[in-house]
């Protein structure tokens, strides 16, 4: 195994669609042929504004939902029919965080019971079945992990305060020792000094356990600080990807390029650039050719008529646009 | 045609504020006794001024607002102080003489277009009721009305945009047909509470800088109300920081943002990961999480979390001290010669900002 | 259009599995042959054979089925087992008018009283006029049609007839409009209060929560911050809105009422309508009457539900956009 050069993904994505059938006989294509893949120890980001399909990405990567098209592959190996019995060995490698973080804690129990429920359900690495003495440890070593008071696993979500929620969510994620995480904007409903203290655990999670994560959200500064690449998603597609700050800082695509100034900075006297016209169109009824068109301010005649395809446009920087922006 | 039982107010005086809030407490019964959400917060808004509240849920921001509206009508609530909108007292007004002043001349709008609108009817039918509640025109002038102030608002084609329900209508062409609303019957103030936070951030642009542009094109004051330092800081002429109720820090906006005087203004500046610059390994967050109001400390109520806490914090809430021109903060540094250091470019390299676009 | 024709298919669908459903209890259930029961305790051998070739009862099952379908639905010479020669669809259409009107006039009752009643209690929340209203709303519920029949019958025909009151009142039965449209109403206003009452206070109640919880929605809100008067706020955004559940609930109750529903209060008042005729056959065990009135039942809250969905889709856009 001298992987050397060019190590294998962790999860990998190729041409994944997943579309809805909606009211009236159309279809929602909310996933439109993503094609990426994860490496082990990366940090990906994946942002856009809401309906561009970051979230579906996110769970068609874990099998949470069905895929209407294309491959995931996750440590190497096909799992996009995998059917659930075989997939369920493969979970506890790959684990989800969401947003809501009490929508996801049974109100009725226990922290400790709580963070002792998958380590009951799955075997441990040895295909047996956990002793009850392992589990207690591991729970106060994942309360540990997340920075969590061990007296607090006898109280009850309700007892604790959104961020606290939010750390025995991914300490509960965590419990299984997964490989690859995939976080649905773990901190979008946080409030900001609460949020930086979320973040941080992401990024101390990461040296300390070696994790890979895939990270979904709209805020470009939170993803910023967590992420190693990322992908900017429009309508269903990838129109840009690669590294963090190349990305952010030289945008290649319009889009990326909007995005970036309409974040607003805790500046006085920056003034604001002229905001992008328009609204998202509905991903039910996507605009023909390049799917920003009707929003671009530089847009051509070619860029109607014709769909632009992921290229690299400079090494370890893609963008889907005829006429990417110079490097400034 | 302005007589006092019509509730119209005074043509705008100079040297009366539009808008003076002092001393304003709100508490609300909760098990037993009376919990203070808000705590003697007072403020002032100038004609055409902009004043950012910012603060973090929880810290009696949209109460605030809800009390100058007079809005709050949970039983056995108690609102004591002063709102003196063009010099007239409007706490302890009877409700009839308060509604007359609610969407005529302090105007609302809220932080969710979908769920602020009624479901069932167009939207143009909400805009000409909110105009015909206030005012004596026929239905055909009233939503020739609503059209022209929905087209000002920036909604294409509005003739036909208002004959839509809310729900065929885009986020963003809510929030500007909310803002139409809310501009319909011309308020000297609006009131907006947390505006884009449920708005994509290209969306969010496009209202700020529509909020942006009201006083230059209505005269309109705006009470903006967020969570988000950026948007303050981009929107608003002075800024008002709110934590557990309380003021902690008031001032110009470019003095706050340069020269926090609260060590939690700072904090929460810190807090916000950089967009540009270089990128820290951690984020400077502050610990724990804000007090619950039932159980605020006798000292300063950032006392908990603060980095600079000492023996002084933690007996009574500090009071608000001058630091500058019309900027306070609700802190004993500066008093004790320890104030807090300015921030600096390195903080929030403006000169990385430029233009992305070519 | 397309979806209104959706809309037909489905209903007919519907009909057609409660036809075969009813069919099959009645008709299918081994044990019992329908051939006695429908010719009779005592009849010879040659009618026995009579009525069993008539009705297809030597031929297999889907065979008896259509003829019976036909013979209700088409020919309409169904005729019943107990008053033998009765044909049993005439007598539904006779009954099926006496029905119409109770309910008719019992819901335009409950329907005005409860909006009523909801309405100001969600007013006055908290007070004594609400708790007071919801109390008479929770004993409406609680006390059972037939007793509070019974008892209206007692007062008003037997105890008090003769004081000025209830003299008033006519006997015990049904008085057709075309007759006399004041004896009509006279017999016919105990019972739709009778009728009414259990439903006003089931209504009042759902319709007060209903406000309340709107009243603390984001649109009620926006509503006050306009300066509406909160009486406009009630009526027009929060009753408006809440119309939306309110028509659903009424739908249903209304056409399993006028199906025979209202069975209770027909047999307490003596008024030869559907449900009255339902329980006789019951009584009875006169298979085609039930079958003739179950699947006219049926056909009424099919088609109920159908005009509570075109309701809907005038009562709230957002059906309109979804269909």
């Amino acid at each position: 195994m001298t992987d050397t050069q060019s190590p294998a993904p962790l999860m990998e994505v190729r041409n994944l669609s997943k579309s809805y059938r909606v009211g009236g006989g159309h279809r929602l294509v909310a996933v439109d042929g993503i094609s990426l893949s994860v490496m082990p120890g990366e940090m990906l980001g994946l942002v856009g504004e809401s309906g561009c399909g970051k979230s579906t990405l996110g769970r068609c990567m874990l099998r949470l939902t069905d895929i209407s098209a294309g491959q995931v592959m996750f440590e190497g190996r096909d799992i996009t029919t995998l059917p659930e019995r075989r997939l369920r060995p493969l979970r506890p490698r790959m684990q989800m965080v969401f947003q809501d973080s009490s929508a996801c804690l049974n109100p009725r129990r226990r922290i400790g019971d709580l963070l002792a429920e998958p380590l009951r359900v799955h075997p441990g690495p040895d295909q047996r079945r956990r002793q009850a003495a392992d589990i207690e440890r591991r729970v106060r070593d994942l309360m540990e992990l997340v920075s969590l008071p061990v007296a607090a696993l006898t109280r009850y979500p309700h007892e604790f305060s959104g961020g606290q929620r939010q750390r025995i969510n991914i300490a509960r994620a965590l419990a299984l020792s997964p490989r690859l995480v995939v976080a649905d904007e773990p901190v979008s409903a946080l409030d900001v000094s609460v949020q930086a203290q979320i973040v941080n655990l992401f990024s101390d999670l990461r040296t300390r356990l070696g994790l890979t994560y895939v990270f979904v959200a709209h805020d470009l500064a939170v993803v910023r600080q967590v992420s190693t690449r990322v992908a900017v998603m429009y309508l269903g597609a990838i129109v840009e990807m690669g590294a963090t700050d190349d990305v952010l800082h030289q945008p290649a695509h319009p889009y990326t390029a909007a995005l970036t100034t309409a974040v607003p900075r805790p500046v006085v006297g920056a003034t604001p650039p002229p905001p992008l016209g328009g609204d998202i169109p509905s991903p039910v009824n996507r605009p023909a050719g390049c799917r920003f068109h009707t929003r671009c301010p530089y847009v051509q005649d070619r860029c109607r008529m014709e769909a632009p395809v992921l290229r690299p446009i400079r090494p370890g920087h893609e963008a889907a646009c005829h006429f990417p922006l110079p490097p400034s | 045609m302005c007589s006092l039982t019509h509730g119209c107010v005074m043509p705008a005086d100079p040297t009366i504020p539009l808008l003076d809030v002092s001393d304003l407490c709100v508490s609300f019964p909760a098990g037993g006794r009376m919990v203070p959400i808000v705590e003697h917060v007072s403020f002032t808004l100038p004609e055409a001024g902009i004043l950012g509240l910012v603060g973090e849920s929880g810290s009696g921001k949209s109460v605030t607002a809800m009390a100058i509206m007079g809005l709050i009508d949970t039983p056995g609530v108690r609102v004591s102080g002063s709102v003196r909108f063009r010099g007239r007292e409007l706490v302890g007004l009877p409700p009839r003489q308060i509604r007359r002043l609610r969407g005529r001349d302090i105007a609302m709008i809220f932080q969710d277009p979908m769920t602020a609108f009624t479901p069932v009817y167009t939207i143009g039918w909400q805009i000409d009721e909110q105009i015909r509640a206030h005012e004596r025109i026929s239905r055909t002038q009233a939503r020739a009305r609503t059209v022209r102030i929905l087209g000002e608002m920036g909604v294409p084609d509005p003739e036909r945009m208002a004959r839509r329900y809310p729900h065929q209508l885009s986020g963003g062409l809510r929030q500007r047909a909310m803002i139409a609303m809310a501009l319909s019957c011309n308020p000297t103030l609006l009131i907006a509470d947390e505006p884009t936070t449920a708005l994509d951030v290209t969306v969010q642009a496009q209202i700020l800088d529509l909020i942006r542009s009201l006083r230059g094109t209505y005269g309109s004051s705006v009470l903006l109300i967020t969570h988000d330092m950026g948007v303050v800081a981009q929107t608003c002429d002075s800024t008002l920081v709110l934590y557990s109720g309380r003021v902690a820090e008031t001032g110009p906006s470019d003095r706050v943002f340069s020269h926090p005087g609260h060590p939690y203004t700072a904090a929460l500046l810190d807090s916000i990961p950089p967009l540009y610059g270089p990128r820290p390994d951690r984020l400077p967050a502050i610990a724990g999480a804000p007090p619950v109001p039932m159980a605020r400390p006798p000292g300063c109520a950032f006392g908990p979390r603060c980095a600079h806490v000492h023996a002084a914090c933690t007996t009574t809430p500090p009071a608000l001290l001058p630091l500058g021109p019309d900027h306070e903060a609700a802190c004993v540094l500066p008093a004790e010669g320890t104030p807090l250091p300015p921030r600096t470019a390195a903080d929030w390299p403006i000169d990385t900002i430029g233009d992305a676009c070519p | 259009m397309t979806a209104l024709l959706h809309r037909a298919g489905q209903t007919l669908l519907v009909l057609f599995g409660v036809s075969v459903l009813v069919f099959g209890v009645f008709f299918a259930t081994p044990g019992a042959d329908p051939t006695a029961r429908i010719a009779g305790r005592n009849a010879s051998p040659q009618i026995m054979e009579k009525v069993r070739h008539e009705y297809g009862f030597d031929r297999p099952l889907p065979v008896q089925y259509v003829i019976m379908m036909k013979k209700l639905f088409i020919t309409r010479d169904l005729a019943s087992y107990a008053n033998r020669g009765e044909r049993v669809v005439p007598e539904i259409m006779q009954a099926a008018p006496v029905t119409a009107c109770l309910v008719c006039g019992a819901a335009f009752i409950w329907v005005t009283m409860s909006i009523a009643m909801g309405t100001v209690a969600a007013a006055m929340k908290d007070t004594w006029v609400d708790r007071g209203l919801m109390m008479l709303g929770l004993v409406g519920i609680s006390i059972p049609v037939f007793w509070l029949g019974e008892v209206a019958n007692l007062v008003t025909q037997n105890r008090y007839h003769d004081t000025w009151l209830f003299s008033w009142v006519p006997g015990l039965g049904y008085v057709p409009f075309s007759q006399s449209p004041l004896g009509w109403f006279r017999a016919l206003v105990i019972p739709w209060t009778v009728l009414a009452v259990m439903f006003i206070g089931i209504y009042s109640r759902v319709l007060r929560t209903d406000l309340v919880t709107l009243a603390g929605e984001d649109f009620i809100r926006t509503a006050h911050a306009k300066g509406l008067s909160p009486i406009r706020v009630l009526l027009w955004h929060g009753l408006r809105t809440s119309m939306v559940t309110f028509v659903s609930l009424f739908g249903m109750d209304f056409a399993q009422l006028v199906g025979g529903g209202a069975l209770l209060t027909e047999v307490v008042f003596g008024l030869p309508g559907v449900g009255r005729l339902t329980y006789r056959a019951l009584t009875t065990l006169d298979l085609p009457v039930i079958m003739a009135t179950v699947m006219y039942s049926a056909v009424f809250v099919v088609l109920a539900n159908a005009a509570v969905d075109v309701i809907y889709v005038f009562l709230d856009p957002r059906v309109r956009d979804a269909s």
